[in-house]
């Protein structure tokens, strides 16, 4: 590594393809953060997180305080929702959630006081140290700490490595979508809140060196994450080239240590744990002073708004109400991002709360975007491939995408797209290549969960008619000793001694046959048997069973499920 | 407030497969007022036909399939299909052929597999391939450059040839045309006989002035440069091509070197050049992994020289080509690349 400074350097290793897109980070990044005002109302989605949905611990009409919890977490890979102010809850139902095909989703809807009071906090722990890593853990889950950096993976699961030893930390502060500013000026105005975060996460993996990437497009973040990393030997700044997509995890571990995570592994599986720069500062917030994570840094931008600039935003506000307090949009404005203009999705509606993966709004005008031609053929330039940062051939991903030949496509590794739309942005034909490759992945997805289906029914059916079968021989081993018991009570009494059949189950002389049918009369679906010395056990269960098969066939017609067929071997 | 959606990326570059297809355009010009200087006003006539032929062919096949015609006529690649392929034919060849053969590269080679970017084929080369199994004589009716005579038909001329095959009183037809350096070198060949004296004229042993090979290559290599600096094509199959070329040929050499041309005649006679920057690194049907197109081209280089000195034809770029095109799935599956995090390169598993 070749010395920039003190400790900062330039990263020893590098990735494949990436772009370089117009950055575009000159509207905010000299803006400071702002805090908005209060508003009226917060929408709280009670699933914001990956993971299971929070359950909401709080009644309509009941009031809260500031950083009460409203929805606790409700498994391991789960997160617990605050109150971003207080005031009243006014309704649990669903609402428009950043989607970007305009769902709604169950929420929680806060009506603010105006007072903005806090409820009772967690304790504060500055001496994090004499804590372990599990109550550590439980604090951040608590604190409902997730990863900021968008993909708000819940923190204490992160942290939750299980056997393997975390030897190093990686910071991601490389920011690498064009337009956003958050990290950068987070790591601007507060390095020190980071810098103690990581310190505590270092501590809870027991982990001996702390690295943190960050793209040499911010030299102001480089010298003051430099500075603030001083008094540690443990930390080291490492500047990565500004190339798109620097901070995907893999792309930065592989720059900063050089080890390509692959796909299906962990970054733990090589002593390696990579967090979002905002996401180790909430760490230090939620530790050491006890603060859940109600706000989060927004960077508010794009030719669409009057005036770009960084908020902290309190979660569950509306975009419309950031919106407003910033300035309003621009005349023509006619998208808006969520997240940056490369991964981000655009969002149909703006009366959707700001989540915590809300890292940036992006408003544009048609001007401000590239135009969208009609998709030419492929020509197979193969200006995707030398793109790819996971050395992916996308052209022949489209190709097999296209002509859904999905398991080609699986051959060709298309599970190891991570989607950061690079192909699609270099594509000269304008194919939306990602959309293929999500089409492809979803197919792939839905193929399995057949297969897995058509397995759990044909392991259903056959143990069903292993089972019927024995109940089959059990039933005629049983009718047999009667058979055999009644033939030699009539033996006896004609005075006949003859002796039983071979072996009671197997009464196959045409002779013993049809003694027996005359015997117990012939069973005819639907008619009752003619013989009335038919057992009476055996007439009830054959009872039971038509009913229970009556039963059946009625639910049936009603949720028309395949393996419902099978329903019978649940009971 | 509501939006519109869309889910590509809102930010990326200004490429286009126009962009890409006028760069080509561009990258032959040097070449073409090289060749137009050197043998003459027909090859501007054959380039003009068959582009306009091209463009008819790929109008109607178009409105045929029931497919949008404009956006498939605006993106360049008939012209640049149908350029190249004019490039390859005879200066005195007749009219019908560059029309013909761009019809037919345009609508069977191009159109009749799905049109840009499904064709397996190389459109030019089939057409190019096409003609000279159809119609052999035609397709040698090359004459001289303009160091030996040639040029001595001017345009007015040189279309009355082309259309009416009237010639001016007082030049024949036996005047005017000559044997290529590659026939030649067949000739010689075939007779056995060494073939310095063919190769040296070439090799500017008769003064730089007179070798209009070189100058022909130096056109090219000029687009072909062009090219590699727009980001059009990449080092890959040109530098395979030639590094094939000079390869197979200077093994021949060394074997026999009485009877085989050196490898520097083979690389600055026939299409060897123009192959290697033009046909060959045709994105469609070349292999499209770095390792894959370095076989690739290695070879049509290889190929050439052996159909050269073996075949029947005197030039085997374009069998060459079509025969590497036949590979390129196989080559493509075998070569790919590493992916980010695998161990393993290459094949699938």
């Amino acid at each position: 590594m070749s010395e920039i400074g003190p400790k900062v350097t330039k990263a020893r290793y590098d990735f494949h393809g990436g772009i370089h897109p117009p950055e575009n980070k000159q509207l905010t990044r000299d803006r400071p953060i702002r805090d908005l005002p209060l508003m009226a109302r917060y929408v709280l989605p009670l699933h914001m997180h990956i993971g299971a949905s929070a359950r909401p611990v709080v009644k309509v009409g009941e009031r809260v305080g500031k950083g009460q919890v409203l929805a606790q977490a409700t498994d391991f890979i789960s997160a617990t929702i605050h109150a971003p102010t207080s005031g009243t809850v006014v309704a649990i139902d669903d609402h428009l959630i950043p989607h970007p095909g305009g769902l709604r989703a169950p929420s929680i809807l806060l009506e603010s006081d105006g007072d903005d009071l806090w409820a009772d906090m967690l304790e504060p722990w500055p001496d994090y140290q004499t804590h372990s890593p599990t109550a550590l853990r439980s604090r951040l889950r608590e604190s409902g700490v997730v990863g900021l950096g968008g993909a708000v993976f819940p923190t204490a699961a992160k942290l939750a490595t299980g056997p393997a030893q975390v030897t190093t930390l990686v910071l991601n502060g490389a920011e690498c979508e064009p337009y956003i500013t958050c990290d950068d000026r987070l790591m601007r105005e507060s390095p020190a809140d980071i810098v103690a975060g990581a310190r505590i996460a270092l501590h809870m993996l027991g982990a001996t060196q702390c690295l943190i990437g960050i793209e040499d497009n911010k030299p102001e973040s480089l010298t003051a994450m430099r500075t603030a990393v001083a008094e540690d030997p443990r930390f080291a700044v490492v500047s990565v080239p500004t190339r798109y997509p620097a901070g995907g995890e893999k792309q930065l571990i592989r720059m900063l240590t050089g080890i390509e995570v692959p796909r299906g592994r962990r970054a733990t599986e090589y002593g390696l744990l990579c967090l979002n720069v905002a996401t180790v500062a909430s760490v230090y917030q939620a530790v050491v002073h006890g603060l859940p994570v109600i706000d989060r840094i927004v960077t508010l931008t794009g030719g669409g708004v009057v005036q770009p600039d960084n908020f902290k935003v309190r979660i569950g506000t509306l975009m419309n109400d950031v919106l407003t307090a910033a300035g309003g949009y621009r005349a023509g404005v006619d998208r808006l991002i969520m997240g940056g203009p490369m991964m981000g999705f655009s969002l149909p509606d703006d009366t959707v709360p700001v989540v915590k993966a809300t890292n940036c709004m992006l408003a544009l005008r048609p001007e401000d975007r590239p135009e969208e031609p009609a998709p030419q053929p492929c020509i197979r330039c193969s200006l995707c491939a030398e793109a790819c940062p996971a050395d992916l051939l996308p052209q022949q991903l489209y190709w097999y995408a296209r002509s859904r030949q999905f398991d080609r496509a699986v051959a060709y590794h298309l599970f190891d797209c991570i989607e950061c739309g690079v192909c699609t942005a270099v594509c000269p034909s304008h194919i939306p290549l990602v959309d293929y490759y999500r089409f492809a992945k979803t197919e792939v997805w839905a193929q399995e969960r057949e297969k897995s289906k058509a397995t759990v029914a044909r392991d259903r059916f056959e143990f069903r008619k292993e089972r019927l079968e024995r109940q089959k021989a059990e039933r005629e081993a049983a009718l047999n000793k009667k058979r055999q018991a009644l033939e030699a009570k009539a033996a006896k009494a004609v005075q006949t001694p003859k002796p039983p059949g071979d072996t009671p189950a197997e009464p196959q002389t045409s002779t013993e046959t049809a003694a027996g049918e005359a015997a117990y009369g012939e069973y005819r679906p639907g008619h009752a048997p003619i013989d009335t010395r038919l057992d009476s056990a055996v007439e009830a269960a054959r009872a039971r069973s038509k009913a229970r098969r009556a039963a059946l066939e009625a639910q049936r017609t009603e949720a028309p499920i395949p393996e419902s067929d099978d329903e019978s071997e649940k009971i | 407030m509501k939006f519109g959606t869309q889910s590509r990326p809102l930010s990326e570059g200004v490429n286009s497969v126009q962009r890409v297809m006028l760069t080509v355009w561009l990258a032959l010009v040097p070449g073409t007022v090289a060749a137009t200087a050197l043998l003459g006003w027909g090859v501007l006539i054959n380039v003009v036909l068959a582009v306009m032929a091209g463009l008819a062919a790929e109008a109607l096949m178009l409105w045929l399939r029931a497919r949008p015609v404009r956006p498939a006529i605006t993106d360049g690649s008939v012209v640049v299909l149908a350029w190249i392929f004019a490039l390859c034919l005879p200066n005195l060849g007749p009219w019908w052929l560059p029309v013909f053969g761009a019809a037919f590269a345009v609508i069977v080679a191009k159109q009749l597999y799905g049109g840009l970017g499904f064709n397996l084929f190389n459109p030019a080369m089939v057409g190019y391939v096409v003609l000279l199994i159809s119609f052999p004589e035609p397709m040698t009716r090359w004459g001289p450059a303009i160091d030996v005579g040639g040029g001595a038909l001017n345009f007015a001329q040189s279309l009355a040839w082309s259309f009416s095959g009237a010639l001016p009183t007082g030049i024949g037809y036996d005047g005017l045309s000559v044997a290529t350096p590659l026939d030649h070198m067949r000739e010689q060949i075939m007779a056995g006989a060494p073939i310095h004296a063919v190769t040296q004229s070439v090799l500017g042993g008769a003064g730089l002035a007179r070798s209009w090979n070189l100058w022909l290559g130096a056109g090219f290599l000029l687009g072909g440069a062009l090219m590699l600096w727009r980001g059009v094509i990449r080092w890959h199959i040109p530098v395979a091509v030639l590094a094939g070329v000079a390869g197979m040929s200077g093994f021949l050499w060394l074997i026999a070197p009485a009877t085989h041309a050196s490898p520097l005649f083979h690389l600055v006679s026939g299409a060897t050049i123009f192959g290697a920057f033009f046909v060959a690194t045709d994105p469609v049907t070349a292999s499209t992994t770095p390792r894959g197109r370095l076989i690739f081209g290695f070879g049509i280089g290889v190929l050439t020289v052996l159909i050269r000195s073996f075949g029947n034809y005197p030039d085997g770029v374009a069998f060459a080509v079509l025969l590497m095109n036949l590979c390129v799935p196989l080559i493509d599956y075998y070569t790919q690349p590493r992916v980010f995090g695998h161990k393993t390169a290459g094949k699938l598993r």
